[in-house]
């Protein structure tokens, strides 16, 4: 019997196994999903809204590894200066977070294109992890630098509208909204609308664009890209700054219901690294869908597992991904 | 020649070496600072030559030497605190200790084939798994952490020396010097020949018949027992441990830095580093402790000597990919050749 399907016999067997235990089990599991009913429920909400923000962060950096073919260990520390940049302009100057995309967005997009020219470029044809020791020391200089500036003392921002009723557009929506016993705030309800929004644009850019072509060009084979005329420098260029792009919207869109610290985007690379391996590295429909399964996984985990912290969960779920489909959930094994 | 062949120069060189740290304080009186600078170095030159087995050697990149290192820490500290066991005794089971947990990981991460950055990926994710599960033992205190029982005078067989800490200073020039005799012994071996194989080319390694898995576990081995040593000292000496000091990134970054700024893959690179960068970080923190006036806003403010780090790791790898060792080396060589 060929592997493959010994272990989809496994599978099954396993499957059908737990399916005869639940059903023995009814009356038990129907008690205890009355008594955990509504805490599930109100995990995956919130496990499928911030995992949207999960999704962007991760598409950025299997957009960089996809075309680049660096792990981009500076990925959080640069999603934490997006997230200062956004604090300031609240703190100082009183600019709307979510109006602010518009700003941090630009700001990473060219913080982006000056790291990638600096110090990835001339590294290019450098070792594996060479480059990722470099994207290291960048994440090192980075998360220090805000350390000197704003010290560690964690930060947030606290908006004056988003509770009670609430003007959306023509609408008017009653804050937070409560749903089969669920809570939604209107903090992650944005989160959730702008990073799908953003997402869509992001494949629309890839998908049906000259440059989006010539990136996954340059994606699938980098001198035939060039052979055909594509500037595969430049395209490095850009798409290190469309990824860095995806983390400053990532950054807008958290600061509303997260702390800053000078670590904070810490937990987000590797969430995103979590996510980018079970999505199939260098895929992006694999890091959208698995950015929600991680955020669905890492709220889930706080239901099951003994543990204050949500991480422990996703690094669970990474080690095995890891050993038994390394090329991703959805990725073929080739 | 059979003798000198059997004896690389290395030996003597180290015997040179231990000599001339051994003298060191004796020639030069030191302040209780530069003891505690020179034990630092030392001790980040052990963990440097543990790292290098695995990573400079075996060429398996590891992002988590922090297990193995917490591991160690917390071993000797569970038992000296509930046993009263001498740390001596407690440093050898927490290499014990942590050797089966790279025994663990190492062979189910080669057996699945995790190979570069998937590897590197897994040895982070193990790292972080520890230290989340640490925060939540209540038999090694939870997140708050441990101390090492006060004790008073110096004794070697508790490893405390509160009268003359440069007792410290012997203590970790002794594992240091053991650590880098057994790198030597592997470099002087067939496994350090196999381990170099599989680094350059490991489908190639394999075809002459080189038993991969085998050879790369056991380097992980002797790497995790290695670092869980330096890991023990470490808590004797600072006298306090909790769950991101042992099993926390910077840890893992901190071992990886020497070897790399030094020259990994060699006997001497992880020293070099260690030499180079804790002194130039303990320099720094001791100027931003005071700093002259012109930049009195930077005082007290932490992070500076880390951003340091940072830029010099940036800046070796754009100009000096093999390291400190390998740059002398190019230019010995350039020297020789206009000659």
């Amino acid at each position: 019997m060929p592997k493959e399907t010994r272990t989809r016999y496994i599978i099954f067997f396993a499957l059908l196994i737990l399916l005869v235990v639940a059903g023995l089990n009814w009356g038990a599991i129907q008690e205890w999903m009355a008594l955990k009913g509504v805490v599930l429920r109100q995990a995956a909400v919130t496990g499928i809204l911030v995992g949207s923000v999960l999704s962007l962060v991760a598409m950025g950096l299997t957009l960089i590894f996809g075309v680049l073919d660096i792990i981009n260990f500076a990925h959080g520390a640069l999603m934490t200066v997006g997230m200062y940049i956004t604090f300031v302009l609240f703190d100082r100057y009183g600019v709307d977070p979510y109006l602010s995309i518009l700003i941090t967005v630009p700001a990473l997009f060219g913080i982006g294109l000056v790291v990638q020219r600096l110090i990835i470029h001339p590294a290019r044809n450098a070792p594996a992890h060479n480059q990722l020791l470099l994207t290291l020391g960048l994440a090192i200089l980075i998360e220090n630098f805000l350390l000197i500036i704003f010290t560690g003392t964690p930060r947030s921002i606290r908006l004056d509208y988003g509770r009670g009723l609430t003007a959306v557009g023509p609408l008017t929506i009653d804050f937070p909204i409560r749903l089969a016993g669920t809570t939604i705030t209107m903090n992650k309800l944005a989160a959730f609308v702008f990073a799908m929004v953003l997402a869509v644009v992001l494949f629309y850019i890839l998908q049906r664009t000259d440059l989006g072509k010539a990136i996954r060009a340059t994606a699938q084979d980098k001198e035939g890209a060039s052979l055909v005329g594509i500037n595969v420098d430049r395209i490095n260029l850009i798409t290190f700054g469309l990824g860095t792009a995806c983390v400053g919207a990532a950054a807008s869109l958290v600061l509303p219901f997260l702390f800053v610290d000078p670590f904070a985007g810490n937990t987000f690379n590797i969430t995103a690294f979590v996510i980018v391996v079970l999505g199939g590295m260098g895929s992006i429909p694999g890091a959208l869908l698995g950015g929600l399964i991680v955020g669905l996984t890492q709220e889930m985990a706080v239901v099951f597992l003994p543990s204050s912290t949500k991480l422990l969960g996703v690094f669970i779920v990474f080690v095995l991904v890891l050993f038994f489909r390394p090329d991703g959930l959805f990725g073929s094994k080739s | 020649m059979t003798m000198l062949r059997r004896f690389p120069k290395d030996y003597f060189i180290l015997a040179a070496v231990a000599a001339a740290l051994a003298l060191l304080p004796l020639v030069f009186p030191l302040s209780e600072f530069q003891v505690s600078v020179a034990v630092f170095t030392l001790y980040w030159a052990l963990l440097g030559t543990a790292w290098n087995i695995m990573g400079g050697y075996a060429g398996q990149f590891s992002f988590g030497h922090a297990a193995y290192f917490g591991l160690g820490a917390y071993a000797s500290t569970v038992l000296l605190i509930n046993y009263d066991l001498s740390p001596w005794i407690g440093m050898l089971v927490g290499a014990g200790l942590a050797g089966v947990f790279g025994l663990v990981t190492g062979f189910l991460t080669f057996r699945y084939g995790l190979k570069g950055p998937y590897f590197t990926l897994a040895t982070f994710a193990f790292a972080e798994m520890l230290r989340l599960v640490s925060t939540e033992l209540e038999f090694i205190n939870t997140s708050i952490g441990l101390h090492i029982p006060l004790t008073e005078g110096d004794s070697w067989s508790a490893l405390q020396f509160n009268e003359t800490p440069l007792f410290f200073y012997y203590a970790i020039l002794i594992l240091m010097v053991g650590g880098i005799l057994v790198n030597i012994l592997i470099a002087n071996n067939k496994l350090g020949y196999y381990l170099q194989a599989i680094r350059e080319d490991e489908d190639a390694a394999a075809s002459l018949g080189v038993n991969l898995l085998r050879y790369k576990t056991t380097a992980v081995v002797i790497s995790a027992a290695l670092s869980a040593l330096g890991g023990s000292f470490f808590v004797q000496f600072f006298r306090f441990i909790d769950p991101s000091l042992a099993f926390g990134v910077s840890i893992s970054i901190e071992i990886l830095l020497r070897p790399i700024v030094g020259g990994m893959g060699t006997i001497w690179g992880p020293f070099i580093g260690a030499v180079f960068l804790t002194p130039l970080g303990e320099a720094t923190r001791s100027f931003v402790r005071t700093p002259p006036e012109f930049l009195n806003s930077i005082e007290g403010r932490s992070g500076v000597d880390e951003m340091l780090f940072g830029i010099i790791l940036i800046l070796v790898i754009l100009y000096m990919p093999d390291g400190i060792l390998g740059a002398v080396q190019r230019i010995t060589q350039r020297i020789k050749k206009l000659s």
